[in-house]
């Protein structure tokens, strides 16, 4: 007998060259999910499961919106779905809701699929009055995200590694720019790890709250396994649980970011093997060479 | 009871124990005095009645056997396999006195067994339906035994599972070689069959509130076990290759990690894994990293042999498949290379002093003794405290000072109607005792959804 509900896939688009965003139906968690809250999905028996951020959700429709990087194998065969396609499990909604402000300006900066995230952020906040401006980036023009969906929210400064797009270079120097011209009474960062580490070394001596959103390597999302824990203020905390948002100043982020390198050999191992080359992997399935 | 060889063993997630032949279970069966008065019965935190069970077993009228087994018990094949039973019933048995007890959980796993195969031959007899709904927080041992209960009381129940998968511990933390996961997976099916509704990936406190809950149904049973892993709090814990018994096992029980890649979790294997604690999930931890390869899986305790908490047999097991033990010995740091992986455990040799409140004696360290056990996992066993995230979203319910629930002798919180049992009200124990909190409860809850005399 099934314990799950499937969860069919509405519509699909790609964003950018490894960024898709799916429409899934997931009725409960569309209807009280909030900003900053994530779910954990697995597409298939035997699947991983997978934390991703809620973009959007639309509680009339009971549909959410994931917007997923292709990174590994797991994430290839999600993106891959298409619509009449369906995820097998779906959890949620996960975590706290994003700290808001109740007036004042805020600056939203995004890299990559991170831009994603910061979207219902910068929604919320805008409702809430507050004044947003967002600054987000990609290598080049077909990179950047939700470049159109911002702009219906207030300002956006575009940043582009080649110029292709918006201004030459890293969205710290445009954030740099934007906190000297008017400042800002809080800051959201969410992206690569080593844009957020950039973005609160900008930000703390200015004494700007800043607030970063973490994805570390996690299963079950409710406390369970602490394999999610992060260093934040020297406290240990688990990011399911505690966070996934946290004040930028307090978050070591090098621990952060080379514990997101555990299973990068697996990882490469279940790709390669994927593609095509299981049959030697499992004669040496084992522990990779550290 | 027969057990594969062990060096075979130690290789691959089989089931250690292979099961009585009928021969043998009859024989062994056919011991049981038949006590008036039996003392074996006092000893089980379900109440089975053991004799009963064993009486009609010795007579070949399994199927009477089975039947008499599953309305005392809802689980009997979970119970047959990871009971402490030399301490419960086992221990009590009068012919323990005098040499060996009824190996009565090895019985009622062989009844067990046989009833999971056998379906057709038992009856599926419940109370008729009362119109009342139960939900219960959690699918683990309590919460499968309280569903057990009141669905036969006529009760409609749904359970909210926060995995993906129903089982709780008994498929997220029991190893494959001592609970097979086929056989909850049978026993979670018979609960279905019997009218228990499940729903998965439903995390109470996330998906859904227990005042929620409350307006939906008329009466709740919270046994979402005691979920956090503590850590040791030692510098160096958060270094690549530490891991919380809870997600190496998880890792590796519910997601399959050893069959990677042709499951989709990974885990670090290891070469020399360090499992610090002395409990059952100790054990379990460091016969896993055998089975995964481990040259050397090491039980680090900062007591001695005598006052490991785990069951004997598991200890004896762990012996058996070659894992070494490190007693009297406390870790003080994780030691790690310069890529931040672990490459060991720096501890203190300990000795035991005088008795601490627990009544067992507190381990004191020796001066000088630091030293540095080589190894590239660490495995953190040394326990699990309460998960807020059901009681945050109701700060109503009332909790003791370590943030467990608070109920009555009747599982009842301060809340009426909203009942709580396992881990969750008294802090980790056994798979026996939630059990035995499930079935109390559940009667107090039948009892509670009685239309009142008029």
């Amino acid at each position: 007998m099934p314990f799950c509900k499937m969860h069919s896939i509405l519509g699909r688009q790609q964003l950018s060259p490894n960024v898709t965003r799916l429409k899934v139906r997931a009725s409960r968690i569309a209807t009280i999910r909030q900003p900053g809250q994530f779910v954990i999905v697995r597409l298939a028996e035997d699947a991983e499961r997978i934390p991703l951020t809620i973009a959007d959700a639309d509680p009339a429709a009971g549909t959410i919106t994931l917007v997923i990087q292709s990174v590994g194998k797991s994430t290839r065969e999600l993106v891959a779905l298409k619509p009449g396609d369906a995820i097998r499990d779906i959890v949620g909604p996960l975590g706290h809701a994003t700290e808001m402000i109740a007036s004042g300006r805020a600056l939203c900066i995004g890299g990559g699929v991170g831009t994603a995230v910061l979207h219902p952020i910068a929604q919320s906040l805008n409702r809430r009055g507050v004044h947003v401006t967002s600054i987000i980036g990609g290598r080049s023009r077909e990179w950047v995200i939700f470049e159109e969906e911002l702009r219906r929210l207030g300002e956006v400064v575009v940043c582009t590694d080649d110029g292709s797009h918006g201004r030459k270079g890293f969205v710290t120097d445009a954030a740099k720019d934007v906190l000297a011209m008017g400042g800002a009474d809080i800051v959201y960062a969410v992206g690569p790890v080593p844009m957020m580490r950039a973005v609160a070394n900008l930000t703390r001596p200015l004494g700007v709250r800043t607030i970063v959103s973490l994805n570390p390597v996690m299963i079950d999302g409710t406390g369970m396994c602490g394999g999610c824990r992060v260093t934040v203020g020297s406290k240990t905390r688990f990011a399911c649980v505690d966070g996934p948002e946290f004040d930028g100043h307090q978050v070591n982020f090098e621990e952060l970011m080379d514990r997101l390198t555990i299973y990068r050999e697996f990882e490469q191992r279940a790709t390669a093997c994927a593609d095509g080359g299981c049959r030697l992997e499992a004669a040496v399935a084992g522990r990779p060479a550290q | 009871m027969p057990e594969q060889d062990s060096a075979a063993r130690a290789a691959n997630f089989d089931e250690v124990n292979l099961g009585f032949t009928e021969e043998l279970a009859l024989l062994e069966a056919s011991r049981c005095l038949q006590c008036k008065e039996p003392r074996c019965t006092q000893g089980c935190p379900v109440c089975v009645n053991i004799p009963k069970f064993l009486g009609l077993l010795s007579q070949g009228r399994i199927a009477d056997a089975a039947q008499s087994l599953l309305e005392d018990n809802a689980l009997p094949g979970v119970t047959g396999r990871v009971c402490p039973q030399e301490t419960q019933c086992e221990a009590r048995c009068v012919r323990a006195a005098k040499g060996r007890p009824v190996g009565i959980g090895h019985l009622e796993r062989y009844v067990a067994d046989w009833a999971r195969t056998h379906r057709d031959q038992l009856s599926a007899a419940k109370a008729p339906a009362t119109g009342r709904r139960v939900a219960v927080v959690g699918s683990g041992p309590a919460g499968l035994t309280a569903a057990g209960e009141l669905v036969q009381h006529g009760h409609g129940v749904t359970i909210y599972e926060a995995l993906h998968k129903p089982g709780g511990v008994l498929v997220y933390g029991i190893p494959e070689f001592r609970l097979p996961k086929k056989i909850v997976a049978q026993e979670v099916e018979r609960l279905q069959e019997l009218g228990v509704k499940i729903e998965c990936n439903a995390v109470v406190g996330r998906t859904w509130t227990v005042p929620e809950l409350r307006e939906q149904f008329d009466a709740i049973f919270i046994a979402n076990g005691a979920g956090l892993p503590v850590f040791m709090d030692v510098p160096g814990e958060n270094l690549k290759g530490v891991y919380s018994a809870n997600e190496y096992l998880t890792r590796i029980n519910l997601m399959a990690a050893y069959q990677f890649p042709h499951s989709s979790t990974p885990v670090l294997h290891g070469h020399r894994v360090a499992v610090v604690g002395g409990g059952n999930v100790a054990m379990d931890s460091a016969r896993t990293a055998r089975r995964l390869g481990a040259a050397e899986a090491m039980i680090v305790y900062r007591r001695t042999r005598n006052e490991l908490p785990a069951r004997a047999e598991e200890v004896h097991h762990a012996e058996q498949e070659g894992v070494n033990f490190e007693f009297l010995t406390a870790p003080v740091e994780v030691i790690g290379n310069d890529k931040r992986w672990v490459t060991g455990l720096k501890c203190l040799r300990m000795k035991l002093g005088t008795p601490d409140a627990s009544g067992r004696a507190r381990p004191e360290p020796v001066p000088g003794s630091e030293f540095v056990l080589p190894c590239d996992v660490v495995v953190v066993a040394i326990g699990t405290r309460a998960n807020p995230l059901l009681t945050a979203t109701c700060p109503e319910l009332k909790l003791n000072k370590h943030s467990y629930l608070i109920a009555d002798e009747n599982g009842m919180t301060n809340l009426p109607g909203v009942f709580a049992g396992g881990d969750i009200v008294r802090g980790a124990a056994t798979v026996i005792l939630a059990m035995g909190d499930g079935k109390r409860a559940a009667g107090a809850i039948n009892n509670y959804l009685k239309p009142a005399a008029s």
